[in-house]
């Protein structure tokens, strides 16, 4: 049967913004905004009323919520207000906790490992690691490969000062209370996902 | 009254001193005219200039004014408020000096100018001419009091307006308690800001206010017996039981409301008498009155409910229309819902959700609580697992068929018409009764039926696009879902507004003026009666049946049913119908004062008749934007496409004319037209016109109409030029020599 609320009820509790997916009324413009429509197997507001219609297996499985580039075009024109962005992201996490996400899809991968670690080891982003990591994700010919293809763009933003080639090193000012704050914010995720 | 004297004003200003030969209009005025005053002014409209007409008024005994300067669309506040009804404007810039390009200094393109501005100060002095003052029409009877038919909001809402404002009302209801639809309702979907919360119902509040005050008169279980008689002058009997009161009316404002689409004539898909959970809104609205949801099969709290928002409209087999209210009053149900069941689920299940005006805050507000919106249809209704019902949906959001059970399937049945309606087209035979129907409100004793014209659905007409208030019979306003399905929010508003009609058409009645377009004419038409041959065209082509007829078929005129369009006079043959200001002779000497140049010139001449609603306008902006315009054209306003006489298009053949372009207004459907069918007929009537034209042995191709909207004054140009150069192409007219 569809339309069992208790889904629909749960990502609106537990899942981040999820509550706003019931403000959604269809009209699609999300769908339009996004650069990346027409690669997604739901657009958001398909996604949305998959939720609400009580369809599970659908949307936790589904790659839709990992597609997402973070442009915003979608909750700039969302004429409800929506932060669909973000309602998204939170779809993702959402799915990894319920053990639905594939730790090997390729955006699951650079979020949790290459970008987390990233940021979390020093304090910041570090550019230059972070490109290389996410080039060579694939192993080293196909790293190289990519390399070789981005080589110009690169060149022409170590000339305009766009990019510094040497790894940021150390950690930066006041790094512990960064790292304590980190270790706040997983303390209360746990604890709210532990609850769900 | 007084002998008329005209003084001619001609302003220098604008270029106008420049471009053309003052010194020559001048003469044109005294010598040619033999108007006694001429007077040139280099800025007319300012204080000075101002100044000169008023001493000649004062000093000479001017009384009648011919300006010629700019469009009379413009500087009205300047030149329109002499005391004299007398007043012409010649337009010697907008549609003269503005469309012609003489900036080559070209002798012949300065010439042609010339010749147009003096042919318009001709046709200009020639109209004041033949022009009189109206006198109003009065009548000792004129009754200031509006009868109000049906004590619904709508009706509610309009009398308590109308006494509000002083009048006194009269309200006619049939059944035997005020409140109507509404008054059945439990609560009602917001009407003030913040439009999120439902409210009270304002009806039992509205009866006490109605009830107690003293200049609102009430007749419940009455109905209209007839309806006599025009604006100020109505008098309609009231049927109350076995006796029958007659009251004489002003105006009558139309509030019947609506009555709801019958359930078990819906397709059996969508379950209705199936299945006692299967509910139309109304039954739901009175469970929720009763604070009783629950399934009727067995009596267990409606827990989740399914509101289906069209329940055949907008189904080529039910209602063709969205009725508009269902979606809001939906909405409001499922908050019911919502409300009462913490553990509620309500499903909107909808073809397009239409929240007009601020619902979309409602709207809002029911998702917040849980409401859930799904696009699709009921494709069929069985019995649930546990117990309630197994709705099988085309789910269009979800793509496919999806299963949903529910306690109650509540269907959201549309607004018919209260109104009886007929095909404006087929106005009934004189003296034919109209079937009794159960939908017969007023008994309309008029010749054109008893009836009100209709738009579309069994809905009367109204000028949808500019006077949404009006219909087709002056004087009686339809409001609320009378006129078209609305909401409680919207058919307030429209019963106000409803309410104001009424009293201003009872006083510009008591002036002797007219209502919309030609609001606060004073004129009116009056006919020759021994030139009558009783062809009736007048009394069948108003388009407000303002005309009724004697028993020998002549017309009886009420001038206070009466628009103004002057479509009677365009459809008279024999000529006999006139107003003061505006009659066929008029306007046909006009046409023949314009100065047709001889054949060797090989100049034709192209009569442009313009409807001064839309084309008019829309001719100015063409001269505002500087637009080139065929110096061919030479352009005579009407009233109304409708008030166009056919003599006129064999008066401007015979006066040697090569062309005649013919502007009215869109027709059909979804017309513009200020008077409904004025352009409508005036095609009509031209399609007859090849008949005279045959006889003076002319192509037809040599009169033209086209439809000009307001915003057409980028395509003007080309239509006018392509028109000129068709002309220019064919052999000039050979009348032109007689």
């Amino acid at each position: 049967m569809a339309y069992d609320l208790s889904f629909a009820q749960d990502v609106y509790k537990n899942s981040e913004m999820g509550h706003w997916i019931k403000m959604c009324k269809q009209c699609g413009v999300c769908a339009g905004s996004c650069p990346l429509g027409p690669h997604w197997e739901y657009s958001p507001r398909q996604l949305f009323q998959l939720v609400r219609g009580g369809k599970k297996e659908e949307v936790l499985k589904s790659q839709s919520m990992w597609m997402c580039t973070s442009c915003y075009n979608c909750i700039v024109r969302c004429p409800r207000g929506l932060p669909i962005t973000h309602i998204v992201h939170g779809l993702a996490r959402y799915a990894s906790v319920k053990g639905y996400a594939d730790p090997n899809q390729v955006t699951n991968r650079f979020a949790t490992k290459i970008f987390w670690t990233n940021i979390v080891s020093t304090g910041r982003v570090g550019e230059a690691m972070l490109t290389m990591r996410l080039y060579f994700v694939d192993g080293l010919a196909a790293g190289i490969q990519r390399g070789l293809e981005m080589k110009d763009s690169a060149l022409g933003m170590l000339m305009t000062k766009r990019l510094n080639p040497i790894p940021f090193r150390g950690k930066i000012k006041g790094y512990a209370g960064f790292a304590a704050m980190i270790a706040k914010a997983q303390e209360l995720e746990a604890k709210r996902e532990a609850g769900a | 009254m007084e002998a008329k004297k005209i003084g001619c004003y001609i302003c220098t200003g604008c270029g106008i001193g420049e471009a053309l030969n003052v010194a020559a209009l001048e003469k044109i005025a005294t010598k040619e005219q033999k108007l006694p005053v001429t007077r040139t002014h280099p800025f007319l409209c300012g204080a000075e200039g101002l100044q000169m007409i008023r001493d000649d008024m004062a000093n000479e005994g001017v009384n009648a004014l011919l300006i010629a300067a700019c469009s009379h669309r413009v500087k009205t506040d300047e030149f329109e408020r002499f005391n004299t009804p007398l007043l012409d404007r010649v337009d010697l810039r907008d549609k003269s000096l503005w469309v012609q390009d003489i900036s080559s200094g070209n002798k012949e393109a300065k010439e042609d100018l010339q010749m147009m501005a003096s042919d318009y100060l001709r046709m200009g002095s020639v109209k004041l001419k033949k022009m009189n003052a109206p006198d109003p029409f009065q009548d000792d009877g004129f009754s200031r009091d509006v009868l109000v038919v049906g004590g619904g909001i709508a009706g509610l809402t309009a009398a308590k307006e109308v006494a509000a404002t002083g009048y006194r009302a009269i309200l006619v209801e049939k059944s035997a308690e005020l409140g109507g639809m509404v008054g059945r309702m439990h609560k009602v979907s917001p009407t003030m800001p913040p439009y999120r919360v439902l409210e009270e119902n304002p009806v039992p509040g509205l009866v006490a206010t109605v009830e107690g005050e003293s200049r609102i008169k009430i007749y419940k279980n009455a109905t209209i017996q007839s309806t006599k008689g025009a604006p100020g002058l109505f008098d309609v009997e009231i049927k109350n039981g076995d006796t029958v009161h007659t009251e004489r009316v002003g105006s009558i404002i139309l509030t019947t409301g609506y009555n709801l689409y019958e359930a078990s004539k819906l397709d059996a898909r969508l379950g209705y008498g199936s299945s006692p959970d299967v509910v139309t809104s109304l039954e739901f609205e009175e469970m929720a009155k009763a604070g009783q949801l629950v399934r009727k099969s067995d009596g267990k709290p409606a827990k989740r409910v399914m509101f289906s928002l069209c329940a055949g409209q907008r189904d080529a087999n039910h209602l063709e229309y969205c009725s508009a209210a269902c979606c809001t009053y939906s909405l409001k149900q499922a908050l019911y819902v919502l409300e009462q069941f913490q553990d509620g689920a309500a499903f909107m299940l909808f073809q397009e959700m239409r929240t007009p005006g601020q619902m979309e805050e409602f709207y809002r507000r029911v998702q917040e609580e849980g409401g859930v919106i799904i696009k699709g249809d009921v494709e069929q209704v069985s019995k649930g697992a546990s117990g309630g019902l197994s709705v099988q949906i085309h789910d269009k959001l979800l793509r496919g068929k999806e299963s949903v059970d529910v306690d109650l399937l509540v269907l959201a049945t549309g607004m018919i018409s209260t109104v009886d309606t007929q095909d404006p087209n087929k106005p009934s035979p004189v003296g034919q009764v109209a079937e009794e129907t159960a939908k017969s409100v007023l008994n309309l004793e008029y010749r054109q039926g008893r009836s009100m014209p209709e738009l579309k659905w069994g809905f009367p007409d109204s000028h949808f696009i500019c006077f949404p208030y009006e219909t087709r019979r002056t004087g009686i306003y339809a409001a609320g879902p009378a006129r078209r399905p609305m909401g409680i929010a919207e058919t307030v508003t429209d019963a106000t507004g409803a309410a104001l009609k009424a009293i201003q058409v009872v006083e510009a009645v008591a002036k002797g003026a007219a209502v919309h377009p030609r609001s606060g004419d004073l004129s009116y038409p009056s006919f020759r009666r021994e030139g009558c041959t009783q062809c009736k065209r007048c009394t069948e082509e108003c388009p407000f049946g303002a005309i009724n007829e004697d028993e020998k078929g002549n017309p009886l005129f009420n001038p206070t049913r009466c628009r103004r369009c002057g479509t009677c006079m365009g459809a008279c043959p024999q000529k006999i119908i006139s107003f003061a200001n505006y009659s066929v002779d008029m306007i046909g000497s006009m046409i023949k004062e314009v100065e047709v140049p001889p054949a060797d010139d090989e100049k034709p001449r192209i009569l442009v008749f313009a409807c001064v609603n839309d084309a008019i306008p829309a001719l100015d902006m063409v001269g505002q934007k500087r637009s080139a315009l065929s110096t061919y054209i030479r352009i005579v306003p009407l009233r109304c496409m409708g008030s166009m006489n056919l003599v006129w298009i064999a008066d401007a053949m015979s006066s040697g004319f090569d062309g005649i372009l013919l502007m009215g207004c869109r027709h059909g459907d979804d017309y513009q037209c200020h008077n409904v069918r004025g352009s409508a007929l005036a095609e009509i009537r031209l399609s007859k016109v090849s008949e005279t034209l045959n006889r003076l042995q002319l192509e037809s191709s040599r009169v033209k109409m086209v439809e000009v909207n307001i915003m057409d004054a980028d395509q003007l140009p080309t239509i006018i030029n392509e028109f000129a150069e068709q002309i220019g192409s064919m052999d000039l007219n050979p009348y032109k020599e007689f």
